[in-house]
């Protein structure tokens, strides 16, 4: 369990806004689902992997004789799809994001529980444009957020069950092998030799070379010239995608490992690094809809995983001494502190963030500090907290308010 | 008291199914407790032979918890309850160190003969809405998981879990002594999840800072048999390879084989479903029934059936444990049922809007639900409790310790009297075997009160009284089609009472 402090929320507020405004300039509009979600809608095949269904947190409801059982959110994405399924399906695009805290059960007791992420769902459209438009609006964030050195790793869901299937594995160490493969052991993939010596070669390169560009795509395409139907077909999808991108100078590395922990990927994946740590990910999940009874629509999107990125933020002191403006009172009389609570009022309207102390804090934080005295005809001094040389004693409210909005 | 303070080693011995095999184990290797057999009424044993060693006979259920907590430095147990606990805890300070060689039967993923059910990959496949019934809730939640079974639901229960298919539950994970046994009860073993055989488990606390090497050794001769369904100990191996994963990972594919799918029993949906208890409730409730006029083959004192049957062709009776009749009365499984009060009041502080509701009480089985500490503690009442707890909690210990089986129970008395703060710790029964070392206070249900003074124990408070009642669903009562066959039979039970 975590406290955000004063200055973690500074970071995190940072992060919001500039998401927030991001996406909401290319078109997508905010929901927020709830807590807690029925547990059935995690546990069909193709959403959430048995190890992370291990560890979510699941409790009985107030109906709980009906052994229907409740989670804490335990992934971003499948709930704004139910949300989605429930109440938007039908319009020909629809652009979703959220800004969510998701739980997953610690075995230690030592570790987060909670993680906040800022997420991007993109339902209908073809293929294609919605993928680049997504990579764009995450990179877009990430920029503005003012994060360096992040790297963008390309892969391709489809490219990775084909190859799964080329081994011809029974179906039960497919399934091993998939669930293997999504919590992140690859060398699952190369100790599986398959009796046909071209695929062991073809997953050694594509485990081996990182690409960076669609011409690294073709060049593949060119050296295995055997390969399935299904592995072309996603080749050929991957390689429009980043001849795309390649055109929007877009720089990437293609790394077929680039998928996480997610099963619901049937397309494009894509996460995004910085100092060595994910900051984001996303992908194509068209089969997720349909999955969860709902029309059979395209999807895609992505999130960004708030806890290492405020950990790469730099910390904005807040800008005191500037704008703020200290009210105090010269003595505790209830007269007293009843102006001081009138004059903060007044300054605040004029649009004058303005705190009141009673304490006798330190002046030289604030831009400005009014001091009530009380005592006619001047119950007020003004002073500057910069040009010290600058007091107006005796000063009106409404000279107050002139001299703070004049600066 | 002396016997537990630090420096001495403390063993969990097991009740019930493996008490006499540990027994004679320990015995054989030289550790015998004199009073560990099915007789004892003793829960606190002391060794003859080493004078630091003390063990504490617990439930089987509790054993692998109060281990991983730390309450005892080794224990015995089945396997089935060891994997119950790290399935859902992998972290947890348990270590299993050794098979100790005996055991009977596995746990079965089981489905009803009825039910059409032939092999795993359906589970998986079909969008169905599966009802699984278990006394192992963990186990089955990995197992359903791990299928990737589409939408399930768990109904965790005290016991009798083959009771429930078909009508009540679609599969049932369970213990079977082996494949035939199971299809002799008209169930179909479609997947074995773990053998049970009995284990020597510790605290990995203990294991790693404690000398326990004179009473490791002398299972010695059990700990380097060749044991194929465990790693052999082996102090050369990190402590973390002792701590076997779960073994409920699933293979794909049925291994079901076609003569274990037994004959079908005849089963008719009836119109009202009544459920009757088993264990101590089973002889007072036969005679009422024999008292109301319904004559019942299947439920006497020499025969009982999990299937009694009446001579009124609509009624469906089913032989299922009191605790768990609430609830399966709340989601429609059984109209009516008889229970106790106390698992009646249980069951509905935990879902206040539950449709069950109490018709009349029978007038027997009657127990008090008490409150009770330790001789030495110097309370007399709930409110001196509180008092000392609040004053002097390196006394009685802060967050206080409750054990009791009636947890909804115990933690609104605990709310309710302002006790704070305390920490609940759920049994499966005898309760007191926790007082004083494990739990400063229980919750439980006494007849006469004797065997708490026998256990130096005194009740602080009489919650209330519980005896045996009837309870039917609220929408049943309602129903057109079942009012008037529920009325019947509820004037028919009231003529039973004395």
């Amino acid at each position: 369990m975590q406290d955000l402090f004063p200055e973690d929320m500074l970071r995190f507020r940072r992060i919001e806004d500039v998401f927030r405004t991001c996406c909401r300039n290319w078109g997508y509009q905010e929901v927020r689902t709830p807590t807690l979600e029925y547990l059935h809608l995690f546990t069909a095949t193709g959403t959430l992997t048995p190890s992370m269904l291990s560890k979510v947190y699941s409790f009985l409801d107030w109906d709980g004789w009906s052994g229907e059982r409740v989670v804490l959110r335990p992934d971003g994405t499948i709930p704004v799809a139910r949300l989605y399924i429930d109440n938007l399906s039908g319009r020909e695009l629809t652009r979703l994001f959220y800004v969510t805290n998701i739980f997953a059960f610690e075995g230690t007791g030592k570790e987060n529980r909670e993680r906040w992420q800022c997420g991007a769902e993109f339902f209908g459209g073809a293929e294609l444009a919605p993928d680049v438009e997504i990579i764009l609006l995450a990179e877009e964030v990430i920029r503005r957020l003012g994060i360096s050195n992040v790297g963008l790793q390309l892969s391709h869901a489809g490219l990775v069950k084909a190859l799964l299937k080329e081994l011809k594995l029974s179906p039960g160490e497919e399934a091993k092998m998939t669930n293997r493969i999504l919590e992140g052991n690859w060398q699952a993939l190369t100790k599986a030799k398959s009796i046909n010596p071209e695929i062991d070669r073809l997953i050694a390169a594509l485990l081996d070379l990182k690409g960076k560009s669609s011409s690294f795509l073709h060049n593949v395409k060119a050296s295995f010239p055997k390969a399935s139907q299904d592995f072309k077909s996603s080749l050929e999808d991957l390689i429009n995608v980043t001849t795309l991108l390649d055109n929007l100078g877009c720089s990437y590395k293609i790394d077929i490992a680039a998928i996480h922990g997610f099963e619901y990927y049937t397309g494009i994946c894509f996460q995004f690094l910085a100092a060595g740590e994910k900051i984001g990910g996303g992908g194509r999940y068209d089969s997720l809809v349909p999955l969860m009874n709902g029309e059979d629509i395209p999807a895609c999107g992505f999130a960004l995983y708030v806890d290492p990125v405020m950990k790469l933020l730099p910390l904005e002191k807040e800008k005191k001494g500037e704008s703020e403006i200290l009210v105090k009172g010269k003595e505790l009389t209830p007269e007293i502190v009843k102006t001081c609570f009138t004059v903060a009022e007044s300054l605040r309207d004029a649009g004058h963030p303005a705190e009141l102390d009673f304490m006798g804090r330190e002046e030289s934080n604030y831009r400005w500090v009014v001091l009530v005295s009380g005592k006619e005809p001047s119950p007020f001094v003004l002073t500057d907290c910069i040009q010290r040389r600058r007091r107006y004693i005796g000063a009106s409210m409404a000279e107050i308010l002139k001299v703070v909005s004049e600066g | 008291m002396k016997d537990y303070q630090d420096g001495y080693i403390k063993l969990a011995l097991p009740k019930g199914r493996f008490l006499s095999p540990t027994a004679s184990l320990l015995a054989e290797i030289g550790l015998g407790f004199q009073d560990y057999s099915d007789k004892t009424k003793q829960y606190r044993l002391r060794s003859a032979r080493f004078p630091s060693l003390s063990a504490k006979i617990l439930q089987e259920k509790d054993i692998s918890i109060q281990v991983a907590v730390g309450n005892y430095d080794l224990g015995i147990c089945g396997l089935d309850w060891i994997e119950e606990f790290l399935v859902k805890y992998p972290a947890g300070a348990l270590v299993k160190i050794s098979s100790l060689n005996y055991g009977e039967g596995s746990i079965h993923v089981v489905a009803s003969a009825e039910a059409g059910i032939a092999n795993l990959n359906e589970l998986s496949a079909l969008r169905n809405d599966y009802r699984i019934v278990t006394e192992y809730p963990n186990l089955t939640e990995a197992f359903a998981l791990n299928l990737r079974m589409r939408r399930f639901r768990i109904f965790p229960v005290w016991g009798a879990a083959e009771a429930y298919p078909p009508e009540n539950a679609d599969l049932a994970v369970l213990w079977g002594k082996s494949g035939a046994d199971i299809a002799t009860q008209g169930l179909i073993p479609l997947k074995k999840l773990l053998p049970v055989t009995a284990f020597l488990i510790a605290n990995r606390e203990s294991l790693e800072s404690k000398d326990l090497s004179q009473i490791l050794a002398c299972f010695s001769s059990q700990l380097t048999a060749d044991l194929p369904a465990c790693s052999p100990y082996d102090f050369g191996r990190r402590a973390e390879a002792w701590q076997a994963g779960p073994q409920t990972s699933i293979e794909n594919g049925p291994d079901i084989s076609e003569e274990l799918k037994g004959p079908r029993p005849l089963w008719q949906a009836k119109e009202i479903n009544l459920a009757l208890p088993d264990g101590h409730q089973q002889a007072p409730t036969s005679q009422f029934l024999k008292r109301a006029g319904l004559a019942l083959q299947g439920y006497s004192e020499e025969v009982v059936s999990r299937r009694p049957s009446a001579d009124l062709d609509w009624l469906g009776i089913k032989v299922i444990r009191p605790q768990d009749m609430p609830l399966q009365v709340a989601n429609s499984n059984f109209d009516l049922a008889i229970t106790g009060e106390d698992w009646l009041l249980e069951h509905l502080y935990r879902f206040p809007s539950s449709p069950v509701k109490k018709l009349f009480a029978l007038g027997f089985g009657t127990v008090k639900i008490v409150a009770a500490v330790s001789q030495e503690i110097p309370v007399a009442d709930i409110d001196e409790l509180r008092a000392l707890v609040q004053s002097s909690p390196d006394v009685i210990g802060a967050p206080l310790k409750v054990a009791s089986e009636y947890i909804n129970i115990a933690d609104k008395y605990l709310r309710d009297n302002h006790i704070n703060p305390y920490k609940l710790i759920p049994t499966w029964g005898a309760s007191e075997a926790f007082l004083p070392e494990d739990a400063d206070m229980l919750i439980d249900n006494v007849q006469t009160g004797k065997t708490l003074k026998q256990h130096k124990l005194k009740i602080i408070d009489v919650l209330f009284r519980s005896s045996a009642c009837l309870i039917a669903n609220k929408d049943s009562l309602a129903s057109s089609d079942k009012k008037e066959k529920m009325e019947f039979l509820t004037q028919k039970l009231r003529a039973g009472l004395l």
